[in-house]
Parts: C-alpha cells; sequence; structure tokens
C-alpha cells in the first residue's frame, strides 16, 4: 500500500535566489550592447511627412543624419524662424554639408563606405530651395544614397 | 596573541539583483530601438565640368514632367509637342494612375515612351521589352513646400512598385516586395522598371 510519509517536514524549500542578478546582468549586458545614445541633441523642430512607399533603415552604423527645420523656441531669439540645417550638435550652413559628409565617410570602416546613406529628416513646412541646395551638396560630396525620412501612413 | 581564527562573514549578495535591476532599467529607457524609416532614393551623380555643356538628348516621348510652382500646384505633362498631353490641379494622389500608365505604356500609344528589347538581356525574361529611356522629371519652385514634394516622391515610387509588383505576380507568382532584391527574377522586374526619377534642379516659375 502506498505509504504516506506524515512526518516529513511540509515546508516547502525556499527558492533559491542566488541566480537572479547573473540573469538581470545578461540581460543588462544585452539593452547595454543594443543601446545606442541619442547623439545630438536636436536643435530644430521637424515633423516628418507620412507616406505609403516607406521603407525600414537597417544598419544605423551606415546611417548619418540631416536636420532641416525650425529652431527650437530657446534659439528662436538668437536664430528666426526660418528653417535651418543641423547637422551633429550645431545649426550649419550649406556649405558645411561637404565637410561634414567626408567627416562621417573618414569615421567608417572601408567596406561600408559604398554603403554609406544620408537621412533626411526634414520638416514638411520646409520649403524646396533649402532641400534643393541641401541636395545639391549631397550630391558634390558623393553621397548619393538618401533617404526621405517619413512616418507611415495608414 | 589573539591566535583565533575569525570567520569572515559571507558578502550578502542579495542586493546585487536591485543594483543591476536598476542599471538594467536605466538602460532600457536609454535604448531607442526606433528605426528610422523614409524614402529611399538614390540621387544622380554630380555633374561633370569637364563634360561639353551638351543637353541630354531625350525624345521629347519619353520625358513625363510634374512640376509644382510656388502655389503648391501640381501640373504634368508628357509627349512630343504635337501630341503633348498636360493637366493642371492635380492631387498628388492622381499621379499614381498616370505614372503607371506612362511607365508601362500598356497601349503603346505614341505619346508616352517607346519600347527597346532589353539589352543586355534580362535574367529569365530575356529581351524583354523595355521602356528604358523614359525620365520623370520632377521640378519645384525654391518655396514649393516639402510635403508636396515628398507626397509626390511617394506616389511615384507607389506607380514603380505596383508595376513591379503586377509583372512579379504575372511572372513569378509572387509580388515584388517579396522576392530577395538579389535574387534573378527580382533583378529582370527590376530591369523591366527601372526607377527613373529625375531630381532637376528647380526652376523659377514667374515672378517672386
Amino acid at each position: 500500500m502506498g505509504k504516506f510519509n506524515k512526518n516529513g517536514s511540509k515546508e516547502v524549500p525556499e527558492l533559491n535566489t542566488s541566480s537572479l542578478p547573473d540573469l538581470i546582468f545578461s540581460i543588462l549586458f544585452f539593452f547595454m550592447m543594443v543601446t545606442s545614445m541619442r547623439e545630438v541633441t536636436l536643435k530644430v523642430e521637424f515633423d516628418t511627412p507620412k507616406g505609403t512607399e516607406i521603407e525600414k533603415l537597417e544598419k544605423k552604423s551606415l546611417v548619418s543624419y540631416v536636420y532641416i527645420g525650425k529652431p527650437t523656441k530657446e534659439f528662436r531669439a538668437k536664430m528666426g524662424l526660418s528653417s535651418r540645417i543641423q547637422l551633429n550638435d550645431d545649426f550649419a550652413e550649406v556649405g558645411d554639408i561637404r565637410d561634414y559628409i567626408y567627416m562621417e565617410r573618414e569615421n567608417m570602416p572601408e567596406r561600408d563606405k559604398p554603403f554609406m546613406r544620408v537621412s533626411m529628416k526634414i520638416d514638411q513646412e520646409t520649403q524646396m530651395g533649402i532641400v534643393t541646395d541641401v541636395k545639391m551638396a549631397l550630391r558634390e560630396a558623393w553621397a548619393l544614397n538618401v533617404v526621405y525620412s517619413g512616418g507611415k501612413r495608414q | 596573541m589573539a591566535k583565533k581564527k575569525r570567520k569572515v562573514p559571507g558578502l550578502n549578495g542579495s542586493s546585487l539583483a536591485d543594483i543591476s535591476f536598476i542599471l538594467l532599467i536605466f538602460f532600457l529607457i536609454t535604448t531607442s530601438m526606433d528605426t528610422d524609416t523614409g524614402l529611399v532614393r538614390r540621387l544622380p551623380p554630380p555633374p561633370d565640368p569637364n563634360q561639353l555643356d551638351e543637353d541630354v538628348k531625350v525624345k521629347g516621348r519619353n520625358v513625363f514632367v510634374v512640376s509644382v510652382n510656388m502655389n503648391n500646384e501640381i501640373m504634368y505633362y508628357y509627349g512630343d509637342e504635337s501630341k503633348r498631353v498636360s493637366k493642371t490641379g492635380v492631387q498628388p494622389e492622381d499621379l499614381r494612375e498616370i505614372a503607371k500608365e506612362f511607365i508601362a505604356n500598356p497601349e503603346n500609344k505614341a505619346n508616352m515612351p517607346e519600347f527597346h528589347p532589353a539589352d543586355p538581356p534580362l535574367p529569365i525574361l530575356g529581351a524583354y521589352p523595355v521602356t528604358k529611356n523614359h525620365i520623370i522629371s520632377v521640378q519645384t519652385d525654391r518655396s514649393t513646400s516639402y510635403e508636396v514634394y515628398f507626397q509626390i516622391q511617394n506616389e511615384l515610387m507607389a506607380a514603380y512598385n505596383e508595376l513591379r509588383d503586377e509583372l512579379a505576380r504575372e511572372k513569378f507568382g509572387k509580388y515584388y516586395r517579396h522576392l530577395d532584391p538579389e535574387s534573378d527574377e527580382a533583378l529582370a522586374i527590376r530591369g523591366v522598371y527601372p526607377m527613373k526619377i529625375s531630381e532637376a534642379e528647380p526652376k523659377k516659375y514667374g515672378g517672386n
């Protein structure tokens, strides 16, 4: 017949949590690796247009950014309300784009250089004049793969 | 002397988990998983200064011009002078259908691009007739809004993507966007409908 040991301890053994820190650490390392801290502080405001033929950009390390939009509030007194270009952390002129692209390209590994992409984050209300100037500057710097950044429209 | 062996108390590691949690949460917050999205385009190389200033000869029937003025009004025209079709007051959404018709020229109209057998022959499809000389040109004014330009680019790309999808469905029974971009099928489809949207410098229309 079955024996039921009624004398044994009924206490549920405590869960061993000594490996919890290791677990958390491994998640932590994962996030540390995938994290790319926002490199620039935006000084221009932009609201990118929405389209249907949007593609996802893979490999962030290949992408350089050009921002065009109105200066944010704290810079309006100084820079006015008209659209400005931002490269890295600072306002820039069309003439600076060439050097910026060369610098970005310089920082890339040799085999990635042909795949360099420039993502243009441009506010919807920007006038085409400045956009065209930027595009011409990009062409002259041989940064021909461009992306008109925009969201997906439903 | 005190030779008593002292027992070193074990380090209490129970707070380690909390510390690493805090770090974890910090990285979770600062992580930007958002991927950039947008219309992927390729610009033409810069004009060669050594090149003679010779207008690239493109037959009138091969050119489709979309032009936007400073008030964001869109018009398009195509075809030779004698058979020109033009329309003003167009909405960006209307461009898709007309651009598709122009690129594919299904009825072989005289004011739409002519066909040439593909040269070199395309993989799988061979010497397929292709409207390879067609060009879609988008002309803007300096005061045109970027939003309108973006929508036009979007519609033109949609026209190409739809044509490619249709052809891929017909030939391979698959959507173009589901094909491997490096496969022979995709190369063939791209060969039939190469994306030719020119990025011309803006013109000034009318006074300022």
